[in-house]
């Protein structure tokens, strides 16, 4: 295995708890971390649409696949690092923490 | 089907994040039929075996949900009947003109329910170009039905505050009953199944603190075999499962929950029993309800209960 083309995977940890998961760089962190059975969030819509799986990327980087809903994450508390693990793929290792939630009146 | 003189839920639309993705699975996986655009972007569908203009109305959006639905009353009389009575009950109305946001709709009157939803009615639209036979009719016409095969718009619950009192609206203005509820054990309404038809519900609510959320939208199949076929399609194309396939105590129908690309929850539903507003209302505690929803384990799960758009 690891062959030509084999996507990268990335190590993914969640703050203070001491949990950590691989997650392949075409996938998102959600899927991975509903796999591997670690860290907070066991379900979720994996549309970005629900907002269950909000959390904040302390270290490393991301790639947003697909869109979050900004009812759940404003464009403020995106530029901070708070993603919706659905969307995001990583680009490198990750370090995770709890965000807070919030929604907005709809719109 | 129809009892009174409201007579289905008509008409939903529902916000998206990613049209052509949300779009591709209406069309191609769930079923439905795209009538075509608005001239803002939105995209018009309907089931096969609808005869009406169009029942779903996808909107982009920066979130998923629900934006309204409406409901198809039985004539003009009607409509104002309810205009005044949703004045009386104490909402505010509000009227859509014909042929406006949504085209081959006739006009519309709209309210807020305590619970953050839109509610309207309306008793003229135009015909579908593709409808069903009438005339010794086939079960379907030049195109079989495709993907899950579902035949029309059956459902929705809602999520939201104070619906006791939104269930009291839809009986004292909208005219329907409630074949069916759930109280938590000091007294308070838990869930309320409502309907307008034979149908076990057309709308539900969930008492929840947030206003305006959707839990899902039901459309109906023909039978249990269609619900198999429906959780094999979802294994195909990779989509995110909910429950299912199951059989609900409550309602008693057949039943899959999944998710559709924006996060909005998709439930392909068969049979149920027929309602009556004459036969007794059902009542659940709220400790047999993982009964009531899923009878064949009898528990209940966490992401049914925790996601909503």
């Amino acid at each position: 295995m690891g062959g030509a083309g084999r996507a990268e995977k990335f190590a993914v940890r969640v703050a203070g708890t001491g949990e950590q998961f691989a997650c392949g760089e075409d996938e998102f962190v959600l899927d991975a971390m509903m796999r591997a059975r670690s860290g907070p969030v066991r379900h979720g819509c994996c549309g970005g649409g629900c907002g269950v799986c909000k959390m904040k990327v302390e270290r490393g980087s991301v790639f947003a696949a697909k869109r979050m809903s900004r009812a759940h994450v404003s464009e403020e508390e995106q530029r901070e690092g708070i993603v919706l693990l659905c969307c995001v793929q990583p680009r490198g290792d990750l370090l995770l923490s709890p965000a807070r939630h919030r929604t907005r009146e709809n719109a | 089907m129809a009892l009174n003189k409201t007579l289905r839920p008509g008409l939903i639309q529902l916000r998206v994040l990613d049209l052509d993705k949300t779009l591709s699975f209406y069309k191609d996986i769930l079923g439905l039929n795209e009538v075509g655009r608005t001239a803002d972007g939105r995209v018009m569908l309907k089931g096969y075996d609808e005869f009406d203009h169009h029942s779903v109305t996808l909107r982009l959006a920066d979130s998923a949900g629900f934006d309204s639905a409406a409901f198809k009353v039985d004539s003009h009389e009607t409509l104002e009947q309810i205009r005044s009575a949703a004045q009386a009950f104490g909402y505010a109305v509000d009227e859509v003109p014909p042929n406006t946001d949504q085209p081959g709709f006739g006009k519309r009157y709209g309210f807020k329910l305590c619970t953050g939803h839109r509610l309207e009615v309306y008793c003229d639209v135009e015909p579908a170009r593709q409808r069903p036979m009438i005339k010794n009719p086939d079960l379907w016409g030049d195109e079989p039905p495709r993907g899950m095969r579902v035949q029309r718009l059956d459902h929705f619950l809602l999520f939201g505050p104070g619906i006791s009192e939104a269930e009291r609206f839809c009986t004292e203005v909208l005219g329907m009953f409630v074949p069916e509820i759930c109280n938590t054990p000091d007294g308070k309404r838990l869930a309320t199944w409502i309907t307008s038809s034979n149908k076990p519900h057309d709308l539900a609510f969930v008492e929840y603190p947030e206003p305006g959320k959707i839990h899902h939208i039901g459309f109906f199949l023909q039978d249990w075999n269609d619900v198999g076929a429906a959780a094999d399609l979802i294994g195909k194309n990779r989509l995110k499962l909910d429950i299912g396939p199951t059989r609900h105590a409550i309602t008693r129908g057949m039943t899959i929950y999944f998710w559709e690309p924006s996060g909005n929850r998709i439930e392909t539903y068969a049979g149920g029993y027929t309602a009556y507003p004459d036969n007794p209302q059902r009542v659940w505690d709220t400790d047999s309800l993982g009964r009531g929803l899923f009878y064949y384990s009898g528990e209940l799960i966490d992401s049914f209960l925790q996601i909503v758009t």
